[in-house]
């Protein structure tokens, strides 16, 4: 809930709702990625993290 | 009583800090604890001794102060994946766990880790913007009531360089350039391209590009391909880079290779392979545009903030020789740079901003507010004690520091190098006296000797000189104190020896070893130095010592690198000092009040120590 939040504040403080439908799109489709990968370990990438 | 606890994770070179009603008390980097280099993990180690250096509990801290925005950062990485896409899926698909398994919920993961340390009660959680971060832990450490900021490095958020202006508490943003134009991931784009690793060998691309020939066709060449095809430079020194170049935003590579080897007509070099001329140009040509670029930034900054002081930090501000230029250039009077620029500086820079956003009131005299650099943990002769005992070490011990410093005096000017180890460890990136390792510089082969069989690194790469403030300008041009070693002068004129002719056509080892001076293992191939001013006030054990070497060879100045081997985080204790002095053929060793002399250590434990290290 603390997550949601913060994450609502961070759209209304940016004004960037147009991210939110692109952000659900992401995090679904990240949250596959993440289910049916093993690890979360990625190789070093200089600007991802 | 208002303390605050900094840190900076996750990224690489996390690191905490402490401050308590407005002074900060102790800093470190997670890599001296853990002895894994640039370790990126949640800074365990370095918040229990931030802690325990003040007495306090983890539950006596009023605020936490992360160092950047985490929802800013995922809001640049999917506009990013949006505004390339298709390209980047690969990327997306390795950089996506991550975000959705850790860093999106850091709220989470920080109080979870706070927690381990023993935190019950839920205390403030404070995020600063990265390069917010930067400018506070630039500007409020600094000398100054007010001054220019200047801050570049890779990429935070969004930004990559900004300009702010600093008056007494406050800090307000002028200027900003924003991800992907950034002319630290240029920098690193020629760092991967030469074949050194991108975030630590940006330093070795510094070093190599004096080899780089000034004079050549292909060096005027390509600094004016890059300029023409690579970077967009406007008279402000803002720049577009030409993203069809470039693949960091997206792709798992800094740069197109095939796209470079057209433009550049060398192939990207392979890791560790033999450096040649080319890439020495290539190096050269880099540098001076960055040099040009950072000149420029500072011009904008002198004109927006009209100010007569410059405070810098970023990992490029780690560049002592565009340091070294913008001082030459005259823009400011003074300049001063925050010794731990990169991201571990953030951890003191968000904590700073967390107190100086109450209002809280600034007070400067004088001098700057970093104690020399030195908040890093501290060994007395009861901790030494167990490390000799254990190893069975022989070893004599000084009852007076001044009889120590004129033996290890004399040490010294017969050319035996040694293992300093004193007071608080250093915070950033460069060893200043207290991790160090010393030699003569007036030998011609302490360069090589040091390079390979000491540190085991690289044979091209310089090493800096520590001189006595008071005698500073005996060897070098440089007009100003530095403190922190991140200004880069010439050598004088009048100590310098001429190079033969054909010099520049010279295989890169047969100039590296002539002689170029009368301080020769610190004079680059250009007769730069990267200057560390040794003041009394600061580091008396250090000044003492270089003084007494001093009274035997006739001149103030010793060789001043890192106490580790390549890929070895500094050493930070006494058990990691003991350690590297017996797997290098370092000659002698001082700990604190204690002498070692390796020919009468027992042999050292089985195993390879260089090989524990993944080279850097």
């Amino acid at each position: 809930m603390e997550f949601l939040k913060d994450f609502f504040g961070f759209l209304s403080e940016r004004k960037k709702f147009w991210l939110l439908p692109l952000m659900t799109i992401f995090l679904l489709f990240g949250g596959l990625v993440v289910m049916t990968s093993g690890t979360a370990i990625a190789p070093f990438i200089y600007t991802l993290f | 009583m208002k303390s605050i606890l900094g840190i900076s994770a996750f990224y690489h070179d996390s690191a905490a800090a402490i401050i308590i009603n407005g002074e900060v008390i102790a800093a470190a980097q997670e890599e001296r604890f853990t002895r894994k280099k640039q370790d990126s993990s949640f800074p365990k180690n370095a918040i229990e001794y931030v802690l325990k250096e003040t007495g306090y509990r983890i539950d006596d801290i009023d605020t936490i102060a992360f160092y950047e925005k985490p929802f800013l950062k995922f809001e640049r990485l999917l506009e990013t994946y949006h505004a390339f896409a298709p390209r980047g899926l690969n990327s997306f698909l390795s950089a996506i766990p991550i975000w959705i398994k850790e860093k999106l919920f850091m709220q989470k993961l920080l109080r979870d880790e706070l927690k381990s340390l023993g935190a019950e009660k839920k205390v403030k959680i404070l995020y600063l913007e990265h390069h917010m971060s930067h400018a506070a832990s630039a500007f409020y450490p600094s000398p100054f009531k007010s001054a220019a900021i200047l801050t570049i490095d890779g990429v935070g958020e969004w930004a990559t360089t900004t300009i702010a202006y600093g008056q007494n508490n406050s800090i307000s943003i002028l200027r900003e350039m924003s991800f992907p134009h950034s002319l630290g991931l240029l920098y690193s784009s020629f760092t991967y391209y030469c074949g050194f690793k991108v975030n630590s060998g940006e330093y070795k691309l510094m070093g190599l590009a004096p080899y780089g020939n000034v004079n050549a066709d292909e060096t005027k060449k390509w600094k004016k391909l890059i300029l023409d095809e690579l970077v967009d430079l406007r008279e402000d020194g803002s720049m577009i880079l030409n993203m069809d170049y470039f693949n960091f935003a997206t792709g798992l590579t800094m740069c197109r290779n095939k796209k470079w080897e057209s433009l550049f007509g060398i192939p990207k070099r392979e890791k560790e392979s033999e450096l040649s001329q080319p890439y020495m140009n290539l190096a050269m040509a880099i540098q001076q545009v960055t040099e040009d670029i950072v000149i420029r930034l500072g011009a904008t900054a002198r004109q927006l903030t009209g100010s007569e002081n410059l405070v810098m930090a970023g990992g490029v501000a780690l560049n002592c020789v565009a340091n070294g230029k913008l001082v030459k250039s005259g823009l400011f009077k003074n300049l001063w740079i925050q010794p731990s620029a990169g991201d571990a500086g953030g951890a003191l820079g968000a904590g700073l901003a967390a107190w100086y956003n109450n209002k809280n009131l600034r007070v400067v005299k004088g001098g700057d507010f970093m104690k020399g650099g030195y908040l890093g943990p501290e060994f007395s002769s009861a901790d030494i004690l167990p490390v000799i005992r254990r190893h069975e070490a022989p070893h004599k011990h000084f009852d007076d520091f001044d009889d120590l410093s004129e033996k290890v005096g004399g040490i010294l000017a017969k050319g035996d190098v040694v293992g300093w180890f004193q007071g608080r460890m250093e915070f950033g990136p460069r060893a200043l006296g207290n991790r160090s390792i010393l030699g003569d510089p007036r030998r011609p082969d302490m360069q090589k000797k040091l390079n390979l069989k000491i540190k085991y690194r690289e044979g091209f790469r310089p090493f800096a000189p520590a001189v006595l403030e008071e005698d500073m300008k005996i060897f070098f041009d440089l007009d100003c104190p530095s403190p922190y070693m991140l200004l880069v002068a010439p050598v004088k004129e009048e100590r310098r020896k001429p190079v033969p002719k054909g010099y520049e056509e010279l295989e890169m080892y047969n100039r590296l070893y002539h002689l170029r001076s009368d301080i020769p293992s610190i004079t680059h191939i250009d007769y730069s130095a990267r200057i560390q001013s040794v003041s009394k006030k600061t580091n008396e054990r250090f000044w003492k010592l270089i003084n007494a070497f001093k009274q035997k060879s006739g001149i103030g100045v010793v060789v001043n690198t890192s106490f580790n081997v390549r890929g070895e985080p500094i050493v930070c204790s006494p058990s990691d000092a003991y350690r590297c002095f017996m797997n290098t053929e370092m000659d002698w060793l001082v700990m604190g009040d204690f002498l070692f002399e390796k020919r009468l250590q027992p042999p050292p434990s089985e195993g390879d120590y260089k090989s524990e290290y993944e080279l850097d």
